[in-house]
C-alpha cells in the first residue's frame, strides 16, 4: 500500500550505516552521575535528596512539581554528593542531584518499584507511568502521562508509533525495533488499553527493512496493530507530518495530534514504558546512538540517564584528533555541545560527532530567490520571506506570516543555496517575539 | 581534545550541496553549448562580441560591486545573456557599453545580487536598443567563413563603422510582419537564419535549459507556461486567419523566444518563488510576446515581455502563496 505521504520537506544523506548493525550493548558505569531536575517539558522535579544520602540504582531523587512534571530517579547507586547547579545540555546551568556511584556496588536488580501492568485500571496504568519518570523519548521529552490522558471529550481512534527516525545518523530507534520488537508490542497493547483504541499503526521507514521485518514477526495475532512502511523523507518523524502520511490527516494549526482522534508516540518510549513494567524499574537509562565521524567506535549504548558525555564518548573509544562539534541529537535538529560534562538526559536521542570536514564554515550569498525553502518548508511557509523579515528585525510581521506554525526542522537552512542561517533567525525571531509579549 | 577546541553552531549541521555561486556557474556551463552554435553560425564575430558583453558586465561588478561578488558568476551570466540578444555585427565597444549598463543600472545600483527587479541583461539590451537602434537592427545571414566579421566589430567607440561586405537580412519574424513571409519550421530549430547570436538554434537552447532543469537549477514551469501560452494563443489566432497570423510553431521557435523563455525568463532573482507564481509569470510573458509580435509596432517582444512581467513579480508572489499546513481546518473550525 502507498500512503498519502507529506509533501514537501527534503532528502539529507542518512549517514546511519555507522550504528545501523551494531548491536546494543551496555557501558560500564561511571564514577559520577549527574540527574538534572529539568529534563522534560513542562515543570522541573523537586529534589528530595539531600547532600550525603545513600541512594540505591531506581530510588526517587526528585518528586514531580504538578501535573506538568514527572519524578527523577538515581540511576545508579551511590551517594549524594550536592544538589547545585551544573551543565545542561541545552548550554545553561541548572540545578542537578550529582551522586558519586559506589564502586563496589554490583547495582543489583531491586524488588519491583513499579507494579505489574496486567491488573491495573488505565488510570492506574497512568499513574504508573508517571510515577516511573517517563518522558517521549523522541527529543522533545514531553511527559508520555499527559499524552496519554486526552480529555474526556477528544475521540481517540487510533494510536500512532513513530519509528520514522529521519534524522540522519541516528540508529536509537531502529536499533530498538530489531532488538526488542516484543517490547514494543507489549508497550503497544499497554498503551491501546489505556487509551480504549482498537487500532495501531507503527510507521517505520523504509531504509530500515529490518526493523519492519523484525516488528511483524513479532505481531501478536489478538492485537489490531499494522507496521507501515514508509518512503524515506525528513521530517517525517514530526508527528503532524507523520498523521498527514499514515493517515491522510492534517493537524489544524496550533492544535494538537488528539483534534484529529491521534495520539503519536515514540517507539523507544513506547519499549520503555513495556520495560519499565517488565522490570519494574523506573526510567532511569536509555538507548544512545554514539555516531559520527569524529567518535573512534560509533555504537549504540545502554547510558544511564547522567552519565557525562566526557563519560560516554569514553565508552565509544573517544574522540578522533579532527572531532570538531559535538551534537545532542541529530544532525538537522540537534543543538551542539561544547561542554564535556553535560549529562545525557532522558531525552537524548544520540549524540553525533562532526569533524572538520562537516563543520568547516562555508560562504553566505545574498538570497537569489530560487525557491528551494519554499519546496522545502513542510508547512508550506514562505521562508524566504520570513528570512528578508527576520534580518530586518520586523517580527510581527513574521508573525503574520505565521512564523508560529514553524517547527523549527531546518529543511530551508539545508536546502538554501546562499546558506542563509533560516532556520537559526527564526527560532531567534519567535525567541524575541516570546520576549516582547511578555514584557 | 579539550572543550576550547570545540565548536558551537546553529542546527541543521549538515547542508544540501549546492551552492550560489554552482547554480550560477552551472548556468554559465550550460549557455557554453548555445554560444558554441552562436560562433558556428556566425564565426568570430560571436566570440567578439560576447567578449565585448562578458567584459563590460564583469568589469562593472568588479569596479563598483561588492567585495568577491565577482566570482559568483552571476556577472558572467548576463554577460552573456547580453551578448545572445545581440546582433553579431554589432561592435564590441557597444556590446561592452550594454553589458556595463546591465550590471551597473540593472543590478549593482539596487543592491546588488538577489536585489534587482529586472533582469540586468535584458536592461542592457532595451537601453543597447534605445541608443543605437540601427546597429541593434542589423542582421546579417549566417555565411562565410568562420574568420569573417559579420560587421564592423572592431570599430572605434563613436567612430562610425566600416562598411563591411556582408548580406544582411530580415530576421523570420521581421519577414513575417513587414512581409508577410513565412520561414520553414526546420530552419529555425536548428537556427538556420538571420538574427541574435543566441536567436538561433532553438533546439540546442532547450537542451541546455532541460539540463538545468533537471537539476533543479530553474523552475521548469516557466518556460513551459510560456510555451504553452504562447502555441495555443498564435494557433488560436492562425485559425482564424491563416494568412495574416503565423501558426504556433512558428512563434515557438523564431526570435529570441526559446533564450528569453529558458535563460531569461528563469532568472532565479527576477521571477517569481511559488510554483504557481511561475505558471502565472509565464502566462504573462506568453500573452504580452504574441501581443506586441502581432499588434506592436516591433517585429519581436520577449524583452519587453519579460521586462513588463518582472515588475509585477513582488505581486505574483504574494498573491500565490500556498495555503499553510493545517490552515484550511482552523478557518472552517473559527
Amino acid at each position: 500500500m502507498r500512503l498519502t505521504y507529506f509533501r514537501h520537506g527534503v532528502h539529507p544523506p542518512e549517514l546511519k550505516q555507522l550504528t545501523a548493525e551494531v548491536k546494543i550493548r551496555r557501558m560500564p558505569y561511571p564514577s559520577e552521575i549527574i540527574i538534572p531536575l529539568r529534563q522534560h517539558t513542562g515543570k522541573p522535579a523537586r529534589a528530595i535528596v539531600r547532600a550525603g544520602d545513600r541512594v540505591e540504582r531506581g530510588d526517587k531523587v526528585a518528586e514531580a512539581s504538578g501535573p506538568m512534571s514527572v519524578p527523577m530517579h538515581a540511576s545508579a547507586a551511590g551517594t549524594v554528593r550536592d544538589v547545585a547547579l551544573w551543565a545542561h545540555p541545552d548550554g545553561t546551568r541548572s540545578p542537578a542531584v550529582i551522586i558519586d556511584v559506589d564502586p563496589n556496588s554490583p547495582q543489583p536488580q531491586r524488588p519491583r518499584m513499579v507494579p505489574e501492568w496486567q491488573g491495573l485500571s488505565p488510570e492506574q496504568l497512568v499513574e504508573a507511568i508517571r510515577q516511573a519518570g517517563v518522558v517521549g523519548l523522541g527529543g522533545a521529552a514531553f511527559p508520555t502521562h499527559i499524552k496519554l490522558s486526552p480529555p474526556k471529550d477528544a475521540k481517540i481512534d487510533t494510536l500512532l508509533i513513530n519509528g520514522a527516525e529521519c534524522e540522519p545518523y541516528l540508529t536509537t530507534d531502529h536499533r530498538s525495533m530489531v532488538e526488542y520488537p516484543e517490547r514494543v508490542h507489549l508497550g503497544i497493547r499497554i498503551m491501546m488499553r489505556i487509551l480504549g483504541v482498537s487500532r495501531a499503526i507503527v510507521g517505520v521507514e523504509e531504509n530500515k527493512p529490518d526493523a519492519i521485518a523484525a516488528l511483524r514477526a513479532a505481531a501478536p495475532q489478538d492485537n489490531h496493530v499494522t507496521i507501515q512502511s514508509m518512503r524515506v523523507k525528513y521530517p517525517q518523524g514530526a508527528e503532524k507530518m507523520l498523521i498527514k502520511s499514515l493517515l491522510g490527516r492534517e493537524v489544524p494549526s496550533g492544535k494538537l495530534p488528539m483534534h484529529v482522534g491521534v495520539i503519536v508516540q515514540n517507539v523507544a518510549s513506547v519499549a520503555t514504558i513495556a520495560e519499565v513494567f517488565e522490570t519494574g524499574l523506573p526510567l532511569v537509562e536509555r538507548i544512545v546512538t554514539v555516531t559520527g565521524p569524529g567518535v573512534r567506535r560509533p555504537s549504540n549504548l545502554i547510558v544511564p540517564v547522567g552519565t557525562k558525555t566526557r563519560d560516554l564518548l569514553e565508552a565509544c573509544g573517544g574522540l578522533t584528533p579532527d572531532a570538531r562539534e559535538i551534537v545532542f541529537g541529530g544532525p538537522m535538529m540537534g543543538a551542539a555541545e561544547a561542554d564535556l560534562d553535560a549529562p545525557v538526559i532522558k531525552g537524548t536521542t544520540g549524540v553525533v560527532v562532526l569533524t572538520h570536514a562537516e563543520v568547516k564554515p562555508q560562504a553566505s550569498y545574498p538570497c537569489v530567490h530560487c525557491g528551494h525553502c519554499l519546496d522545502a518548508c513542510p508547512v508550506f511557509l514562505n521562508p524566504q520571506l520570513l528570512g528578508g523579515l527576520a534580518r530586518m528585525e520586523r517580527y510581527e510581521e513574521m508573525e503574520q506570516n505565521h512564523l508560529a506554525d514553524c517547527m523549527l526542522c531546518g529543511s530551508c537552512s539545508y536546502t538554501c543555496p546562499s546558506n542563509i542561517p533560516l532556520s537559526q533567525l527564526f527560532a531567534l525571531a519567535k525567541a524575541a517575539l516570546k520576549k516582547l509579549k511578555a514584557a | 581534545m579539550t572543550p576550547s577546541d570545540l565548536l558551537i553552531t546553529a542546527s541543521p549541521h549538515l547542508s544540501a550541496r549546492d551552492s550560489t555561486p554552482k547554480i550560477m556557474w552551472n548556468v554559465v556551463l550550460s549557455l557554453v553549448p548555445v554560444l558554441g552554435a552562436a560562433c558556428y553560425f556566425f564565426g568570430v564575430s560571436a566570440l567578439l562580441v560576447t567578449a565585448g558583453a562578458v567584459l563590460g558586465a564583469v568589469v562593472t561588478e568588479a569596479a563598483f560591486g561588492q567585495r568577491g561578488t565577482l566570482w559568483d558568476g552571476s556577472a558572467a551570466i548576463t554577460g552573456l545573456l547580453l551578448a545572445l540578444t545581440l546582433p553579431p555585427g554589432l561592435p564590441m565597444w557597444m556590446a561592452f557599453v550594454g553589458g556595463a549598463f546591465g550590471i551597473g543600472a540593472g543590478k549593482l545600483v539596487f543592491g546588488g545580487l538577489g536585489q534587482n527587479i529586472f533582469n540586468p541583461a535584458l536592461l542592457g539590451r532595451a537601453f543597447l536598443q534605445a541608443a543605437f537602434p540601427v546597429a541593434l537592427t542589423t542582421w546579417p545571414v549566417p555565411a562565410g567563413s568562420f574568420w569573417h566579421l559579420k560587421g564592423d566589430n572592431l570599430a572605434l567607440p563613436f567612430a562610425s563603422p566600416h562598411v563591411v561586405d556582408v548580406v544582411t537580412g530580415a530576421t523570420p519574424l521581421g519577414l513575417m510582419k513587414f512581409d508577410h513571409a513565412g520561414t520553414e519550421l526546420w530552419k529555425l530549430v536548428l537556427g538556420v537564419t538571420g538574427g541574435s547570436l543566441g536567436e538561433t538554434s532553438g533546439l540546442v537552447i532547450l537542451l541546455c535549459g532541460a539540463y538545468l532543469a533537471a537539476r533543479n537549477y530553474l523552475n521548469w514551469r516557466t518556460p513551459v507556461s510560456i510555451f504553452i501560452t504562447v502555441f495555443v494563443f498564435a494557433q488560436a489566432l492562425h485559425a482564424i486567419s491563416p494568412a495574416r497570423y503565423a501558426d504556433g510553431m512558428f512563434m515557438l521557435f523564431s526570435g529570441g523566444l526559446m533564450l528569453g523563455a529558458v535563460f531569461m525568463a528563469t532568472d532565479l532573482v527576477t521571477s517569481p518563488v511559488t510554483h504557481l507564481g511561475c505558471w502565472i509569470f509565464g502566462l504573462g510573458i506568453g500573452v504580452l510576446v504574441v501581443v506586441i509580435r502581432i499588434w506592436g509596432g516591433l517585429a519581436e517582444g520577449v524583452m519587453y515581455a519579460i521586462l513588463l512581467m518582472n515588475a509585477l513579480v513582488p505581486f505574483i508572489n504574494r498573491a500565490t502563496q500556498p495555503r499553510i499546513f493545517g490552515h484550511v481546518q482552523t478557518e472552517k473550525a473559527a
